[in-house]
């Protein structure tokens, strides 16, 4: 199996506050990766360092080949690097199908002059951007939601609208933030069987989720972060019997 | 003069009209600490303050002390009035919206100003005597001493209030987390209407005690306002000390500039520590870690 | 374009052409020409504010920008107005591209008194360097524009001039708002972290539209210039910035024709408030708080909701009807 994410001890402290501490991991092309420890743990921050979102104390991060430390995060998602966000991010104000058109902006061109000029050429990618953004949209199963506003959604079917946007990126590895937080067990459901597609596309899947049943159901590879360290790795099976996993999670239900 | 002579006369000029800048920094903070609003009519408070002082002593020969409170107390209402007609209404306000209002409320008391009082220049007499008093070849004048004397009590008070008073401790406890304040039975809603009152209140002394010094017309209010935003920033949003340090700061490196570099591009001064404050550390000298 | 567009801009071509057949007052007609500079203005500062969501309060020094290159290279150095104002671009293009760097990382109030400090440093500026811009008394005789050998020295050609102008701007301002860019301006608008996670190059965008608009502005002070021949500090201080926000706001920002019709509304209406004399300054602030706490969206944009409000209640109505005659 090829790596396509891995990181060598990273480290991230916010004053003086040590959140992430010496990590290292690497996360396999293709598969369903999980990242899970209680509340606390890290978890969101390794994300946001991954994702460019925050920077590194110290450590390295390589994506295929390239060292993407210092990276802005928009770069990261032209290298193929998409993200969710825990509490979902959306653009409130605009629609379901224009939220999602934002995601194939880092794969369009047309600027500013072209643009205001409305030469030929516009209109074609306008419409290429248009049809992807569909298509992505009926791939999360929201199609006749396009041309809602998107805060005006329930917020299962806003989870499912960002996992689009982050999908019209066409990344090669998508990070999900707790994409179960908030959903009832038939979302749930349906979020595993969308999850396990991505991964069928070919699109390696990043997860930090806190639902137990979701991550053992469908991870291929599972890392336990506690405190900043990273305190056991393995499938779902050898996790569920680690003594020290236990320990962590002492007193919930894995 | 020699040089060291100029240099501590400018410091003297400087520390007085910062005490201006401070004050009015401290006025930023308070309301933006309850709020998270900057007010622009900031500046107007200390206008209002020196015109209406003006007004009870020479218009109705009011005594200087309780003409003095009289003032505080008027402006004070000012403030109250702006919050209640004004902010209170405002549902889930943009930061947009917010900065048109103040400043729309910096407009009309402008307007109001120059309705009652015209567009002629005052001035008020200095509170004991005007004989300059010479301090290492320098000379300070009595006015300056009330001026710092009077601003550093101010800020003794403030420090007394927020810490000591259970008044006082409320209002920070709304600063610090509003929802958490309303939930331990803090009315959020009249500590807001409370910072208005005090940061007009101080606005007013300011206006007054400087006015012997720097004379007082209708639109003054604007230009003290940004430099009382410069100070605010140099000494980190929402600081306290850090806006009274930064306001006297301020206060000598523009007159110092006047002094060696050019009168014209006094007011420049504070504006260029302004934009290198904002570009270099928006946190300023004491600001909390994190902008908000 | 879409149908709501094309129909506000026949009207607004409409109204160009037959205001000044019905209006020949020679002064009505410089009002409407004045009106032009700040529409232009607005356009770009409601990109700038209702679609990327950054505020400026420094707008006036890009317009004095514009208007003081053309004024010193047409009078100093006895240049072409048009590349004067070619030269005005380029020079307020790059301050306001080294202005916007440092101060676009800002946000909220820190952003608006960047822009504003930014204003009164331009505006000092203008005052104090004499040898070039004549000081507080400004400078005068400044070339009036010609067009193809045709000199716009009436006031009606310049009206045509400057409207000419205005609908062009508008044309591909409406393009831009709704392109790939004017959805990347939107996302920046509604989350800042989510444009990132979308891959839209945020500080990017935010200093291409700062310039653009300042851009605008430096287009409308050039014209401005050309066209009184006189210009002095004064027009382009910190009350001219906060004007021009204000229009922009007054009218909703979130729309182009808002701001268009702010600019028109608050260009006219201090020249009816003149009859008020002292009392002008109170009932333009007083107006402007009263519009700002009843309608925070604007005048254009709260009326927009209004019909839309309206359509959905009659088209409600003729659906009930319909499943009634079933």
């Amino acid at each position: 199996m090829k790596k396509i994410l891995s990181a060598y001890n990273i480290r991230k402290e916010f004053g003086g506050l040590t959140a992430v501490d010496k990590v290292t991991f690497d996360v396999y092309e293709g598969r369903i990766q999980s990242l899970i420890g209680p509340n606390g743990a890290g978890k969101t921050t390794i994300f946001n360092l991954v994702t460019g979102f925050s920077p590194l104390t110290s450590g390295k991060i390589h994506f295929r080949d390239t060292i993407i430390n210092k990276k802005s995060p928009h770069k990261l998602v032209h290298m193929g690097i998409a993200r969710t966000f825990q509490n979902v991010l959306l653009f409130e104000n605009m629609t379901v199908l224009e939220n999602v058109m934002v995601g194939r902006h880092i794969r369009s061109r047309c600027g500013l002059i072209s643009s205001a000029f409305k030469f030929p050429w516009v209109f074609r990618e306008e419409r290429a951007i248009r049809h992807k953004a569909m298509e992505e949209l009926s791939f999360v199963g929201l199609e006749k939601r396009a041309g809602e506003k998107a805060g005006s959604l329930p917020f299962g079917e806003q989870r499912a609208v960002e996992v689009a946007r982050a999908l019209a990126t066409d990344p090669v590895l998508i990070l999900l933030d707790e994409p179960a937080a908030g959903l009832n067990t038939h979302e749930t459901q349906k979020l595993a069987q969308l999850i396990k597609q991505i991964r069928d596309r070919g699109i390696t899947v990043f997860l930090v989720e806190h639902d137990m049943s979701l991550v053992m159901d469908i991870s291929d590879h599972i890392m336990v972060l506690n405190y900043g360290e990273k305190i056991a790795e393995g499938g779902p099976r050898e996790i569920q019997n680690d003594p020290q996993v236990i320990g962590a999670y002492l007193g919930e239900e894995i | 003069m020699s040089i060291f002579t100029k240099i501590l006369q400018y410091i003297f000029t400087g520390l007085t009209i910062g005490s201006i800048f401070a004050m009015v920094g401290l006025g930023f903070n308070i309301i933006y600490n309850a709020t998270d609003i900057i007010n622009f009519a900031q500046g107007e408070f200390v206008m209002i303050g020196g015109m209406v002082m003006v007004s009870l002593t020479k218009g109705m020969n009011i005594p200087m002390i309780p003409a003095f409170f009289l003032t505080i107390i008027i402006v004070a209402i000012v403030g109250i009035l702006l919050e209640r007609l004004a902010i209170n209404p405002l549902s889930n306000p943009s930061i947009i919206t917010i900065i048109i209002i103040t400043i729309g409320a910096s407009i009309v008391f402008k307007g109001l100003a120059m309705l009652i009082w015209g567009k002629d220049t005052f001035i008020l007499p200095a509170f004991t005597g005007e004989t300059p008093i010479n301090v290492g070849g320098a000379v300070i004048i009595p006015q300056s001493i009330w001026v710092l004397g009077i601003t550093l009590l101010v800020v003794a008070c403030l420090a007394v209030f927020f810490e000591k008073t259970l008044l006082g401790k409320a209002m920070r406890a709304c600063a610090t987390n509003r929802k958490a304040a309303s939930l331990m039975g803090i009315n959020v809603n009249r500590m807001v209407m409370l910072s208005f009152a005090l940061s007009a209140a101080i606005g007013a002394v300011s206006g007054v005690i400087i006015t012997p010094i720097s004379l007082m017309d209708y639109h003054r209010g604007t230009m003290l306002a940004i430099k009382g935003f410069a100070a605010a920033i140099l000494g980190g949003l929402g600081s306290g000390a850090g806006a009274v340090i930064a306001g006297f700061l301020i206060g000598i490196m523009e007159s110092m500039g006047a002094g060696f570099i050019s009168s014209g591009y006094k007011d420049a001064i504070a504006l260029v520590v302004l934009l290198l404050v904002l570009f270099i550390k928006p946190t300023g000298l004491m600001g909390k870690s994190e902008l908000r | 374009m879409n149908i709501k567009n094309i129909f506000i801009f026949i009207l607004m071509l409409a109204a160009i052409v037959i205001f000044p057949l019905f209006v020949p007052n020679k002064y009505y007609i410089s009002v409407m020409v004045v009106v032009g500079f700040n529409v232009l203005i607005c356009i770009g500062l409601c990109m700038l504010m209702g679609y990327a969501g950054q505020i400026s309060l420094g707008h006036a020094a890009f317009y004095g920008l514009g208007a003081y290159t053309s004024g010193v290279l047409c009078t100093k150095y006895l240049f072409n107005p048009w590349l004067a104002m070619l030269c005005g671009i380029i020079i307020t293009g790059g301050v306001a591209y080294l202005i916007g760097v440092p101060s676009l990382k800002l946000k909220g109030h820190y952003l608006a008194m960047a822009t504003l400090g930014f204003g009164e440093i331009v505006f000092i500026a203008f005052n104090e360097l004499s040898f070039l811009t004549g000081g507080p008394s400004g400078m005068t005789s400044i070339p009036r524009l010609s067009l193809f050998g045709l000199a716009l020295n009436t006031d009606l050609r310049f009206y045509c001039f400057t409207w000419v102008v205005v609908l062009v701007t508008v044309i591909l301002s409406i393009n831009i708002v709704n392109s790939r860019v004017g959805r990347a301006l939107l996302a920046i608008h509604g989350s800042e972290r989510a444009a990132l996670a979308a891959g839209v190059n945020v500080p990017a965008h935010k200093i291409q539209i700062f310039v653009l608009s300042a851009i605008y502005a430096s287009i409308a002070g050039s014209m401005y210039a050309h066209f009184v021949t006189f210009i002095s500090p004064s027009s382009f201080g910190f009350m001219k910035s906060i004007t021009l926000v204000t229009m922009v706001v007054i009218g909703g920002m979130s729309d182009i024709w808002g701001a268009c019709i702010g600019a028109l509304i608050l260009t006219v209406l201090p020249e009816y408030l003149h009859v008020f004399h002292d009392y002008e300054i109170l009932i333009f602030g007083v107006t402007l708080m009263i519009i700002m706490i009843l309608m925070p969206k604007g005048l254009f944009v709260g009326a927009m909701d209004g019909i839309e409000w309206i359509k959905s209640k009659i088209f409600r109505k003729t659906n009930e009807k319909d499943t009634v005659g079933i």
